[in-house]
């Protein structure tokens, strides 16, 4: 693994105006493209196949795999959607790209677009970022002007319309099939499948849904070649990505590195945890993932490394917390936010946080009853695997970690409350915003 | 609940597209396609389940159902539960349930733990406690004791869905099935899922209510007592009712309902389960209107005419035996001038008795049961071609008759003057299914569009009203080509208005091979006309005027001969008792309202020397009748229908009634008096002397063979020209001024939900009626500056309604209801499809 951070998708982030055509071009801006657009739709897949890029929403899904598996003979038209729904807590590095450089992400559709022969593309993003909503429409609006979407772009005969549409705010339009229903103007719910969306997807018609990241990666494969890119990374999780680190951290933010890089290596990059204080759990990919302690801050973050202790790589997004939280506070938050956010389709996801909440609550309030702990877990049992799409899951990753690694802490919830163990002024980054009017804006 | 994968009976054992899997050790094989969760049931395994239903698209919601696949039959496991609803069957697959796999067994409990948190659990005051899935399921797979001890989500309580359909919110288990009904089967999408996690729940949007003539549906599938009818909430306890499988009587589509009462009341009706004929679903008119034989109409003595001391002329209470020796009195004095006119109340087996009693106890053959516009035309067509036949078999002169799978799985559908969500509810169903399914093409002849014929996904062949003839004579190539041996061609009673339908249709059916579906309207008439109630037919297809025919008949009835010329129709007979060429009449279950012209009827009626009515409540026949005799409603006597399909619908007495008399037995009662004997006192006798009426080879009513009218041609600016029109708008008003306003043709036909008497004290079911309205194009809107409210008239009246502009409406024509609350076409207009009527701008 390289020592040297040599960024790729966030090299220009720091350039003046960054998201302007102009200066995106002056960064080797749509060579990709260019590029591209000489080499048959297929070579480009087989080019991204070899590349061994993997989805980077989360689940890893090798992305040039997806695209073959989009049936050419299929006469509908084929649609590619980016799911730009980033709506989980702690993950935020879809809108920081999307808000600095949106040309890399355009310029990433269009290829990929190209290569499995679509006609119109759709990036669905998360409906409460409005700022990140103009900013990629302003990048379209370029790209259409500048020839590089529309009619006949560069010349090549390709045709492609790029629709940028905004959510309504709902965590579940992140799930791609309850995205396709969102898009459709449907109520957003997760579908059954099969059908699969690369046979029937959007309108019935195949579709690729790839996460931001990962089309936004397309660009400097194409432009780099697939050597160069599964040069970086490690064996089996190629390239180069974006970590959010976020929580009790002296820097947050995003930092690019190559996969398999360790928290302890981010974390001194980022300076370290805040002043005078050390980390106590952290979250790998977001809250859907199972937490880890310190003893993981030496296990690669790959797909492989933070499967290998029993979390998940998620969306690479690093909340980490130190020793002033309270594990049965934080959890609980967690849990409000998937009871709040489950769509109701199935009975365990929308049944389960409804109910668990209630146990957490009482436990955070020192109220907690003798049978709790396990209660919790067999609950968490009773949804994970048995809900309908992968969100139920992620709702019981973090409480059964937490009992996990931190059972003691809910014992104590048993008599004493959370905010008496781990006064919250403690945790607290950020002074209270003032309770005074027009505090909303 | 039954399996149905969508093939016609019989194919089964066809099939040889079979996967074997073995589910808990058992080897089972079904056919490709089939859910784990069917063909558990197929070796005994129930699984629990909530939104899984076999008529339904599988949606996967409740995950009750979740099964371990231990193998998929590719030598790999799942590593999850799965939801055996949705999990097709595959070769070799492997599937432990909660029988055989303790991860099933804890996946079920720890749902249906789920479930019940927010359940309220108030069983006892529950509609549906004693017969609620949730309930059942909940005793027999899930935990005596909760673990919950939260707090549950509540709502304010009940919500009115639509009148008729009230929601418990927090019963609710969000299955989605009610609202996947709504969507899919009846294609009526007014309510949905909305808001989410656990306050998700069922809504309406205000402005496009849930006017679903099917909605009631949704409460019988509903799995909990979340959905209940205003009818029937808190009326009864389920273990309370007794339940007898019926058949609805309120359309001829014959379908299987489950009647329920206590101590001798009906509390509700609900759907049957028959999958070749109307599956799991009815209308809400089979559902909710059952309560028509409670009002203070409802005849409970014989009335015998009497001249009171002040010498008026009164109906006043009898005896058994007073009202019996009148009739027979009456009728002795009139001797063989006794027409018989019987309505689409009737059962095969009453309809049967009138017609044998016309023949052997009068010595008549005037006799009809078309209470309503008909012509000789229509009578020739369903004595040549309908009486008698059989499901989906031959019939006479080459042709074959349908059935509802032949609908659903036909190449393609024709249908004439017949509109199937209002004249017959679950053929639309089927109609549907099969377009939903099957992407099944059909066509209808019709002046507009009809919200139903597009849920059924047909096409218009956009007609003027006495056009049908040339438009079913010259059918667009495309139409005409795409019907086959496999298509139906679908009738309605309407089609006897229009002079040359009939004919043209029965050329087309034997041009393409298509097979031919007469639907009427009323319950009754297809036994009716089976039992040979019209003046030119004997029971079972046999024409009054084969010599061969009428000895049969004698033979089976054991008499000497049978009256030899063919009768007079319903028409006929009330016009020839203003000239006393007819003294008697006796009439069952006929409205006056239901003909072209009702004052006409009313003065046949009163014309009549003697009037004797078979009826179940006052009517407008009973006020002028001599003697009258009451007679039981359908759910207190046995009996059978024919429906459409031919297929005989028997049913049981629901409530039995000592003194309850059916038509037949006051007819029996009849013949004795007039010394000559029946043959038959109750139902099953008289279904078993019809049965001898089967399998007639001989001789048929000759076709009808009226050539249509010339399509039409030109360019009048309202009136396409077809001489029939003209020959009415000239002769229709004589000497009378010319209403005001623009000639227009009219159109209209018969809602499901109109100002019917079966419905009439219903009144949260006539809420969900369609609003009537008035309809022409856009074209002949703007031609005839009409906007917002129409008056359309004709020489005897004028009705006022809202106008809606129908885009793709055929020019020149006026459609309305024909018989909206208040607005009856024959009533006020004494005029019917086809008719020129004057339509102008109203306030």
């Amino acid at each position: 693994m390289a020592d040297t951070l040599t960024p790729v998708l966030t090299a220009n982030w720091g350039d003046e105006r960054a998201w302007k055509l102009a200066n995106y071009e002056r960064r080797d801006g749509y060579q990709g493209l260019r590029r591209a657009l000489t080499m048959e739709p297929a070579e480009v897949v087989a080019l991204v196949k070899d590349s061994g890029l993997r989805g980077r929403g989360g689940a890893g899904f090798p992305t040039g795999m997806k695209w073959s598996f989009i049936p050419q003979d299929n006469p509908k038209p084929k649609y590619l959607v980016v799911n730009a729904d980033e709506s989980e807590p702690g993950t935020c590095k879809d809108i920081p790209l999307m808000m600095a450089s949106p040309h890399t992400l355009v310029e990433g559709v269009i290829i990929s677009a190209y290569a499995i022969n679509c006609h119109t593309a759709f990036i669905y993003v998360r409906g409460e970022v409005l700022h990140v909503v103009r900013r990629v429409q302003q990048a379209v609006r370029e790209a259409y002007s500048a020839g590089y979407a529309g009619k006949n772009i560069l010349g090549s005969g390709y045709d492609l319309d790029i629709v940028v549409h905004a959510g309504a705010g709902a965590y579940i339009c992140g799930e791609e099939t309850a995205l396709l229903d969102s898009l459709e103007g449907r109520r957003g719910q997760p579908r059954l499948r099969p059908p699969f969306p690369a046979v029937a997807g959007l309108y019935a018609s195949p579709t690729v849904i790839n996460n931001v990241e990962s089309i936004s990666s397309v660009p400097a494969i194409v432009r780099g070649g697939a050597e160069w890119f599964s040069s970086m990374g490690t064996e089996k999780s190629k390239g180069m990505t974006i970590y959010s680190l976020s929580g009790h951290v002296r820097n947050t933010g995003q930092f690019e590195a190559p996969l398999g890089i360790t928290l302890r290596q981010l974390l001194e990059l980022a300076g370290g945890m805040r002043e005078g204080h050390r980390l106590k759990f952290w979250t790998p990919g977001g809250s859907s993932t199972p937490i880890l302690t310190p003893e993981h801050l030496d296990v690669p973050l790959d797909y492989e490394g933070v499967a290998g202790v029993r979390s998940m790589l998620g969306t690479k997004a690093l909340q980490c917390f130190d020793e002033t939280t309270s594990v049965v506070r934080a959890v609980l938050r967690w849990t409000e936010f998937y009871k709040h956010e489950s769509c109701g389709k199935c009975t365990p996801c929308r049944e389960g946080t409804w109910w668990l909440v209630q146990i957490l609550s009482r436990l955070e309030a020192g109220r907690g009853e003798p049978g709790d702990i396990e209660k919790l877990l067999d609950l968490c049992e009773n949804i994970l695997g048995r809900s309908f799409c992968a969100l139920g899951d992620g709702a019981t990753s973090p409480i059964s970690s937490a009992i996990q690694h931190f059972r003691d802490e809910f014992e104590a919830g048993m008599h004493t409350p959370a905010w008496e163990l781990f006064p919250y002024e403690a945790s607290r980054r950020f002074a209270p915003a003032p309770a005074t009017a027009g505090a909303g804006a | 609940m039954t399996v149905t994968d969508g093939t016609r009976a019989g194919e089964l054992e066809k099939r040889e597209d079979l996967v074997t899997l073995t589910i808990d050790d058992v080897e089972v094989s079904v056919p490709k396609g089939t859910l784990v969760i069917r063909a558990a049931e197929l070796i005994g395994v129930e699984i629990p389940r909530f939104c899984d239903h076999p008529l339904l698209d599988p949606v996967g919601a409740c995950r009750q159902c979740l099964v371990e696949v231990p193998d998929m039959g590719n030598g790999r496991g799942m590593p999850k539960p799965q939801a055996s609803c949705t999990l097709e069957v595959m070769p070799g697959m492997q599937i432990r349930t909660q029988f055989s796999s303790s991860v099933a067994d804890k996946a079920q409990r720890g749902q249906m733990e789920f479930l019940l948190i927010n359940h309220p659990l108030d069983c006892p005051i529950c509609d549906k406690g004693g017969e609620c899935p949730l309930q059942n399921q909940a005793m027999t797979r899930g935990s005596g004791e909760s673990r919950f001890d939260g707090v549950k989500r509540t709502y304010p309580k009940p919500i009115r869905i639509s009148s008729q359909v009230l929601l418990d919110r927090e019963r609710c288990v969000l299955c989605a099935r009610c609202t996947r009904f709504s969507e899919q089967v009846a294609g009526d999408p007014f309510i949905a899922l909305v808001e989410r996690g656990a306050l998700q729940q069922v809504g309406i949007y205000e402005r496009q209510p849930f006017e679903s003539y099917f909605s009631g549906n949704t409460i019988q599938i509903c799995p909990v007592g979340a959905l209940t009818s205003s009818a029937y909430r808190f009326r009864s306890r389920p273990f309370d009712l007794v339940s007898t499988p019926s058949v609805g009587e309120h359309d001829a589509c014959g379908s299987a309902i489950r009647v329920d009462h206590r101590r001798g009341t009906v509390m509700r009706r609900l759907s049957g389960d028959d999958p070749e004929v109307n599956e799991e679903w009815i209308t809400d008119k089979d559902r909710f209107a059952f309560r028509y034989g409670r009002g203070a109409d409802r005849l409970t003595t014989p009335l015998v005419r009497v001249t009171d001391e002040s010498g008026a002329s009164v109906l006043r209470p009898a005896s058994w035996p007073e009202a019996i020796d009148a009739a027979v009195e009456g009728l002795r004095r009139a001797g063989t001038s006794v027409g018989v006119l019987t309505g689409g109340r009737l059962t095969l087996e009453d309809a049967y008795a009138y017609s044998k009693f016309a023949r052997t106890v009068i010595g008549t053959n005037d006799i009809d049961f078309r209470a309503r516009p008909h012509s000789s035309e229509e009578a020739a067509f369903l004595a040549a071609v309908v009486a008698g036949s059989g499901v989906s078999a031959e019939q006479p002169g080459g042709l074959r008759s349908a059935s509802f799978a032949d609908l659903e799985h036909a190449s393609s559908v024709l249908m004439v003057c017949f509109e199937p969500e209002e004249e017959a509810g679950t053929v639309f169903l089927r109609l549907r299914k099969g377009f939903r399914k099957r992407g099944l093409r059909s066509w209808t002849i019709a002046p507009f569009l009809s919200p139903g014929a597009r849920k059924a996904g047909a096409q218009l062949i956009a007609t003027v009203p006495g056009g049908e003839a040339a438009a079913v004579s010259d059918l667009p190539d495309d139409v005409f080509d795409s019907l086959d041996a496999d298509s139906v061609i679908i009738v309605g009673e309407r089609a006897a208005l229009q002079a040359g339908t009939l004919t043209a249709v029965l050329r087309v059916a034997e041009h393409t091979g298509a097979r031919l579906a007469w639907i009427p309207r009323r319950a009754g008439d297809r036994g009716a006309l089976d039992a040979g109630c019209l003046p030119t037919l004997l029971p079972g297809g046999r024409p009054v005027a084969d010599a061969t025919a009428r000895v049969d008949a004698a033979s089976v009835w054991g008499v000497e001969s049978l009256p030899r010329g063919e009768g007079r129709d319903a028409d006929e007979m009330l016009t020839a008792t203003d000239d006393r060429s007819l003294d008697a009449l006796v009439v069952a279950g006929i409205e006056p309202s239901d003909f072209a012209d009702p004052a006409a009827v009313r003065a046949g009626l009163e014309n009549a020397g003697f009037l004797i009515s078979l009826e179940t409540r006052t009517s407008e026949v009973t006020e002028r009748a001599d003697v009258v005799f009451p007679v039981s409603l359908v759910e207190e006597r046995e009996g059978s229908f024919v429906n459409w399909e031919g297929r005989p619908r028997p049913f049981p007495t629901v409530i039995s009634k000592p003194n309850a008399l059916s038509d037949l037995r006051v007819l029996a009662a009849l013949a004795d008096g007039l010394g000559r004997d029946l043959g038959f006192r109750t139902a099953g006798q008289a279904r078993s002397e019809f049965a001898e009426f089967a399998g007639w080879d001989g001789a048929r009513v000759e076709q009808p063979a009226i050539d249509p009218p010339s399509r039409p041609e030109g360019d009048h600016p309202h009136l396409p020209h077809l001489p029939h029109w003209l020959h009415r708008l000239t002769t229709a008003r004589p000497g009378g001024s010319p209403a005001p306003g623009t000639p227009l043709v009219l159109a209209g036909w018969r809602m499901a939900l109109d100002d019917s008497r079966a419905v009439r004290a219903e009144l949260d079911l006539l809420d969900t009626a369609r609003r009537p309205v008035a309809r022409v194009s856009p074209a002949t809107a703007e031609r005839a500056g009409l906007a917002g409210r129409v008056v359309v008239s004709s020489d005897r009246g004028s009705l006022a309604f809202p106008l809606e502009v129908t885009e793709g409406m055929v020019d020149g024509v006026v459609w309305v209801p024909v018989n909206a609350p208040g607005l009856s076409v024959p009533e006020n207009l004494a005029a019917g499809a086809g008719d020129v009527v004057h339509v102008q701008a109203g306030q």
